[in-house]
């Protein structure tokens, strides 16, 4: 580790916590539907949309209806980009003449992007037209991550209001969260992104002759577009294979810096938003301080692992620290740090190959994907994650002292805390559950890269990854075969829906309930007491549900490691 | 619950267009306008053909020129479509070698390409980043490490003298961004374009 590499990590964090504020009273201007500086060229845009489509947005949803009309919008999501997948040998915008895509690949890469998960069993430039990462993928890099927003302002709508049937019209919190948060933004953005050299055209892949006389050829294509939405919407499904590692999605030093901010920016915005809507922003602040404390001991342990390096390097007298799978622009620290902020939110782009981390480097994005993503976490994901679990934190708290719990001005009952529980209950469910069944599974462990544990965690990383939502992977796993093509499709889609579900039903019964002031007895949610607590229900519950999976993955490695055995 | 149909329908299409066509094209169109060189890829011509990106690291085996980093990409087996063969820094198929750090494979390759420098330049310890794979495959850059302690055999191979090379490598390696953002490095192609220029002389 080095001076250089923590400043830097230094750096981004203050970044991130000054950008907070302002951001987050501009969205909860936006989902308060009032005039921002750019209402004047967006009003008639968003009128007219509501008109064409028939929306009328003075009328506010229940949270069934609300929940109803946001998975219709994905049923649709999902077959416009299985039908362009299928499709695209016959339609334009494909000038590497690609073929159809399977029927299995096409599932799971439409799941994966509805769902914001962005996994990739597709490699980007061998498999699809520009058409398709354009109408495909992009476009649901935009409604899934402002689908993600959406949920995550009814949820605190939830809170914020009293004695309501409704929590708001997912219509016009998409239409808003896409003009004005999300469009905008990337607009700067791609143009910020083309300066540093991502390339954005729908030229064909370009022929090169090397200086040693060799035939190169390079593939490019409208890249910037997506990279924008695919970082600032925590997507982070590339358009190349090798993802943000590529130097044609992430070219420089700065291009990274600011990819890293893009990726927590709205996530980070999103407590504050909660804290402004429920009328103090110090909740938000706590919130926060939750994310933050998980998040710089993640980033301390993988910076510190990796910089090590692992045995055989120091063997061999290799010093420097793990640079296999690393690219030199980024070195051992910028690699570290996105490792943890693209697996603390949902992201999943990577700028380095996880499946070549050390054994702990590797196990904190994995632990961080299994604690639900919930540091920061995906836009709006993350949100409405970690709300769920400072439910369960306050009805703990409740317990100890034998009152009915409350959290901002509402009572924390035995329907929300079933709920909680029911939608924290997925990820192992999905995530262990899918693990035991491919690693008995003769044709699915054939799929491992890695022998040994480690390709045990390459399965185990796979379905915590899609379970959660988050795109990453140990890519070793030769993933796009019809079995995980299709386990990874359901894990997907229960991973996200499944938790939605719950999360809505409890913003509609919290909407429901009466406001009551706090009193001398109200635990207080702005404090040291209540971070400690939170922080400690959610180390608790991850740990005890996935411990004895990683002893087998990544904790008997690093024994293994330090053994000096190989496999 | 019926009428939630039409927006359905309806506003996905209205955003799909947005998002998915008006903003990519729309975004293809300025680039073109502001930034043609980023845009189509950051293309190097040479003598009027295309040699590589700068932006893209390429294949050298010469011993005339600095050598990029091991790469792990793959291409189709030309002989059976379902299997893959190494083919160094292709850049239609990035990715990894994804070998963990137990790896026996990954232990054999390091070994043997440590021994192979060692030989060439039994003076220096050899950097880290000559011998691992970059994560794309297709880095273009190497250390200032990595470049200095490839000095003796370029020169041999050219007949330079060693100093002149070693002021090519320090013209040629950036710094961080403000003294802070990523690591010092050496594009590969650039080094040896310079070189090539140098040598012409």
């Amino acid at each position: 580790m080095t001076v250089t590499g923590w400043l830097q990590i230094i750096l981004y964090c203050a970044i991130i916590v000054a950008l907070t504020k302002p951001l987050g009273w501009y969205m909860t201007r936006v989902f308060n539907g009032e005039k921002t500086f750019l209402s004047p060229v967006l009003r008639p845009v968003e009128a007219g949309i509501y008109w064409v489509s028939g929306v009328d947005e003075k009328r506010e949803q229940h949270w069934l209806t609300y929940t109803v009309a946001m998975l219709l919008f994905h049923v649709g999501g999902f077959l416009i980009i299985y039908g362009v997948m299928r499709l695209q040998a016959v339609l334009p915008f494909n000038p590497a003449r690609q073929g159809a895509v399977a029927e299995d690949l096409s599932f799971n890469t439409a799941i994966s992007f509805i769902t914001n998960t962005n996994w990739q069993n597709y490699g980007g430039e061998s498999t699809l037209s520009y058409l398709v990462q354009m109408l495909g993928l992009t476009h649901q890099n935009f409604l899934s991550a402002a689908t993600g927003i959406a949920l995550a302002v009814a949820l605190i709508r939830g809170f914020s209001r009293a004695s309501m049937r409704t929590v708001g019209n997912f219509w016009v919190d998409v239409t808003r969260c896409t003009l004005y948060v999300l469009l905008p933004i990337c607009v700067v953005y791609t143009l910020f992104l083309i300066w540093q050299g991502i390339p954005q055209t729908l030229g064909p892949y370009v022929e090169a002759t090397t200086l040693e006389g060799a035939k190169q050829t390079i593939a490019v294509g409208p890249v910037a577009s997506q990279v924008a939405i695919k970082m600032l919407g925590t997507n982070g499904g590339g358009f190349f294979n090798a993802n943000a590692a590529h130097p044609f999605e992430n070219p420089t030093a700065l291009s990274n810096f600011v990819q890293m901010l893009s990726i927590f920016v709205l996530g980070a915005a999103l407590t504050n938003v909660f804290g402004r809507m429920v009328g103090n922003q110090r909740q938000g602040w706590a919130i926060l301080a939750v994310m933050g404390v998980l998040f710089i001991a993640g980033v301390a342990v993988c910076y510190w692992a990796e910089a090590q390096g692992t045995s055989t390097l120091q063997a061999l007298g290799l010093t420097g620290g793990n640079m296999e799978g690393k690219e030199v622009r980024f070195g051992i620290a910028a690699s570290s740090l996105f490792a943890v902020i693209t697996t603390a939110a949902s992201c999943g782009a990577v700028n380095a190959m996880h499946d070549s981390f050390t054994a702990l480097g590797g196990m904190i994005p994995l632990i961080n994907i299994e604690l639900g993503e919930i540091i920061v976490g995906g836009v709006g994901a993350g949100m409405y994650g970690m709300l769920l679990f400072v439910i369960l934190a306050i009805f703990v708290a409740g317990l100890m002292v034998g009152r009915t719990p409350e959290y901002v001005g509402k009572k924390i009952e035995a329907r929300e805390v079933k709920m909680a529980m029911l939608a924290i209950l997925i990820l192992p469910l999905m995530i262990l559950g899918w693990s035991a069944v491919a690693v008995v599974l003769p044709s699915a462990v054939a799929s491992m890269n890695n022998a040994g544990p480690h390709g045990f965690s390459e399965v185990l990383y796979a379905y915590s990854s899609q379970t959660g939502n988050n795109g990453s992977a140990f890519a070793g796993l030769t993933g796009n075969t019809p079995f995980y093509n299709i386990s990874g499709g359901v894990a997907m889609f229960v991973g996200r829906f499944l938790m939605i579900v719950p999360a809505m039903a409890i913003a509609g019964s919290l909407a429901a309930k009466k406001s009551i002031p706090p009193s001398a007895g109200t635990f207080p949610t702005t404090g040291g007491l209540f971070v400690g607590l939170v922080v400690g229900v959610i180390l608790i519950i991850g740990g005890l549900t996935f411990f004895p999976a990683l002893a087998l993955g990544p904790i008997v490695e690093h024994l293994a490691m330090n053994a000096g055995q190989v496999f | 619950m019926l009428r939630e149909i039409r927006p359905a329908i309806v506003l996905l299409l209205v955003l799909t267009a947005i998002t998915g066509l008006a903003y990519p094209l729309a975004m293809t169109g300025i680039a073109g306008a502001i930034f043609p060189a980023q845009a189509q890829g950051s293309l190097i011509e040479k003598d009027g053909k295309v040699i590589g990106s700068a932006l893209i690291g390429q294949e050298f085996k010469d011993n005339k020129y600095f050598h990029g980093r091991p790469s792990a990409t793959l291409a189709p087996d030309p002989n059976d479509s379902t299997k893959t063969v190494p083919a160094p820094y292709n850049a239609a198929n990035s990715g990894g070698s994804n070998l963990g750090p137990t790896s026996k494979a990954l232990a054999d390759r390091l070994k043997e390409d440590v021994d192979k420098l060692k030989a060439e330049n039994p003076n220096a310890a050899v950097p880290v980043d000559l011998v691992t794979t970059s994560a794309s495959g297709l880095d273009p850059d190497i250390s200032p490490e990595a470049a200095q302690f490839q000095v003796p055999r370029v020169a041999k191979a050219r007949n330079i003298s060693e100093d002149q090379l070693k002021q090519l490598v320090a013209a040629n390696t950036q710094g961080r961004l403000l003294g802070l953002l990523g690591e010092p490095r050496v594009n590969v192609l650039a080094l040896n374009l310079a070189l090539d220029r140098a040598s012409a002389k």
